[in-house]
């Protein structure tokens, strides 16, 4: 029968059924097993998971131990990424997109969710810290039918104001569903009129042009946007980045997330603890029923956790 | 250099302010004291001198101006008041307001200027119009002028001076391939050219003509006029000889016959107080005439006056 150490143990080392680890679960085993090696040593027989019997030891699996760096560190990673200067984490995010094959959304997520000054600061970042404009290097390393939008959301400097003239957004919603009608369900992306009204137009306008695409077509620009899962972030990031946000941290909790969903969890927290956590919350709220806060403390563990409540304003649970 | 003349000692801004409007006052307008004034005065005193002029007299010197002058003589100096930030944004959202998005200006705007002086450009363009540069030269360029265009405004680009050999040679290669095909307004050609640093664009070009011995501007010219294949000249000089491009349009507008005075207004005034000596003397030795002797063949009255003023006569 497992002791509740060894179920303890179990837990933190198996890296299953959440984020991160219980450091204070383990440092006081360590202490209570201290002088006991025979715990240690039946635990090891009995967690095939980490180590499996060779020769005379139980010896520890090369995979999982990579899991469990990967555990471990989400405090490490969490806090470095904190500490850095936002357009260096931006800058180093985006060029992760470009040499190390990191999904495309976090460059549109980066592109269209900052503001004008800020995402020229990642760009100012990425020319200290790699020698080379993000826009050359988007426009150089994408070849294929992102290349248009992403090129076009890294180059925006947008106007931040709230002037909108009305009838130029009727017009472009228009445009828009013209473009969408016209064109073949797979190349929406690579439209020269979905990409520059997405690209050039202040978030004010086209939250204008959202509305009256729904009011003139009865859809919702996302709908129709369907065939096009990048497309459809871009539109969900300019026009309401808070619900955006909360999706990228549900897909983190969910089973059998990924590694690039549970990164997304850390990217977003860090980046918009400062920002728009609040609106986050409220948004999470409405999408999944749930307090943020409370999610977070069911589904991670350990220092992670706690920084995590800490970025999202909330006390320990 | 610049081949703006300023008094030593200059006088103040009152001084000045005075000065301009004894010359408005009375039947008809004192140009000769206008030119003497402002056309000898820097962007930051020009300034000043609004300043005290508004202060003083209630009145905006600009819209006075406009009242008192007309013409060539009038959109000169309407265009040299400004700094010349503010100067350039008026300037491009004239060319792009246009019937036809003037597509030299804002070439010549996107690819001289560094990557912060265009976007100083950029950020007081906003403040005017509300709009940002690029989704208004997005909105009114169409087609291939529209993706070359929003390209060299658009992109921040990277100022270093690091140049990567074997890039040079691949993208000259990649170059070449794109014109042997005609195939001026390939994607990549645009990319090269808009993304590309300086030095990194230097160095492509000259893997160009060590290949092909031929430059690349060269190896664009078609027998067919092409607006495009214009385009794409003049973006590639002004972004790697801007002093040997603007020299040629001045001497394509001053010894080809009709005459546009825009075009001649907006290369002076540009580069009056930034490098119009470079420019003039490159003029003297091609065109076997001073610059002064050019324009005062080609243009007259205080028009002339005006230009010869900046030119540094």
């Amino acid at each position: 029968m497992a002791t509740d150490e060894q179920l303890a143990l179990t837990r933190a080392l198996s890296g299953d059924g959440g984020l991160g680890v219980e450091e204070s679960t383990l440092v006081s085993i360590i202490g209570k097993w201290r002088k006991k090696p025979e715990h240690i040593s039946s635990f090891r027989k009995s967690f095939n998971r980490l180590f499996s019997i060779t020769g005379h030891i139980e010896k520890c699996e090369d995979d999982h131990m990579q899991k469990l760096v990967m555990e471990f560190s989400r405090f490490h990673q969490i806090t470095v990424l904190w500490a850095m200067h936002p357009h260096e984490r931006d800058a180093r995010w985006a060029n992760q997109v470009i040499h190390k094959n990191h999904p495309s959304s976090i460059l549109v997520e980066i592109a269209s969710t900052r503001s004008a000054e800020d995402l020229l600061g990642a760009r100012r970042a990425y020319q200290t810290l790699f020698h080379h404009s993000l826009e050359e290097d988007v426009a150089y390393q994408v070849k294929d039918s992102k290349s248009k939008l992403l090129v076009g959301l890294v180059s925006a400097y947008r106007y931040e104001g709230q002037k909108v003239d009305n009838d130029v957004a009727k017009s472009e919603a228009k445009a828009l569903h013209n473009a969408l009608k016209t064109a073949g369900a797979n190349k929406i992306i690579e439209i020269d009129e979905v990409v520059r009204i997405l690209s050039t137009r202040s978030k004010s306008h086209l939250k204008a042009v959202f509305k009256y695409y729904k009011e003139l077509h009865g859809k919702y620009l996302e709908e129709d946007l369907s065939g096009d899962a990048l497309l459809q972030q871009t539109v969900l990031c300019l026009d309401s980045p808070a619900s955006y946000f909360s999706q990228v941290i549900n897909s983190a909790f969910k089973e059998g997330a990924n590694h690039a969903e549970t990164e997304g969890l850390s990217r977003v927290m860090v980046s918009r603890s400062d920002v728009d956590m609040e609106e986050i919350k409220e948004a999470y709220a409405k999408l999944y029923g749930a307090k943020l806060a409370d999610v977070i403390s069911k589904k991670t563990r350990g220092y992670f956790r706690d920084s995590l409540l800490s970025l999202a304003g909330e006390a320990k649970a | 250099m610049a081949t703006l003349s300023i008094p030593n000692p200059v006088p103040s801004a009152i001084e000045d302010a005075e000065k301009l409007r004894k010359a408005f006052q009375g039947w008809g307008t004192d140009e000769k004291a206008m030119i003497a004034v402002l056309a000898h005065r820097d962007a930051a005193q020009r300034k000043q001198i609004k300043i005290a002029y508004e202060d003083q007299y209630k009145e905006k010197l600009l819209k006075r101006i406009e009242s008192e002058i007309s013409g060539h003589f009038e959109r000169a100096v309407y265009c040299w008041i400004f700094d010349p930030v503010e100067r350039q944004a008026i300037m491009a959202n004239i060319a792009i307001k246009n019937k036809v998005v003037d597509f030299p200006v804002i070439i010549e705007i996107a690819c001289i200027n560094s990557s912060n002086e265009l976007l100083a450009v950029k950020q007081v363009y906003q403040s005017l119009y509300k709009h940002s540069m690029e989704e208004d030269v997005a909105s009114h360029a169409t087609g291939d002028f529209r993706k070359l265009l929003f390209a060299l405004v658009g992109t921040y680009r990277y100022d270093g001076e690091e140049i990567n050999t074997e890039l040079a040679k691949t993208e000259a290669k990649i170059l070449n391939d794109a014109i042997t095909k005609g195939e001026y307004n390939s994607d990549e050609i645009i990319r090269i050219l808009s993304t590309r640093s300086k030095a990194q664009l230097q160095a492509t070009f000259n893997c160009y003509k060590d290949a092909h011995n031929l430059s690349i501007t060269k190896a664009l010219s078609t027998k067919t006029p092409n607006d495009f294949v214009i385009a794409l000249r003049a973006a590639i000089r002004c972004r790697t000889t801007p002093t040997k491009y603007f020299e040629k349009v001045l001497r394509n507008i001053l010894q080809k016959s009709g005459m546009d005075e825009d075009a001649l207004t907006r290369v002076i005034v540009m580069h009056a107080e930034k490098d119009l000596k470079e420019i003039k003397e490159l003029f003297q030795t091609r065109a076997n005439m001073t610059l002064e002797q050019a324009v005062a063949k080609k243009t007259s009255g205080d028009y002339e006056n005006f230009l010869l003023a900046l030119i540094g006569n």
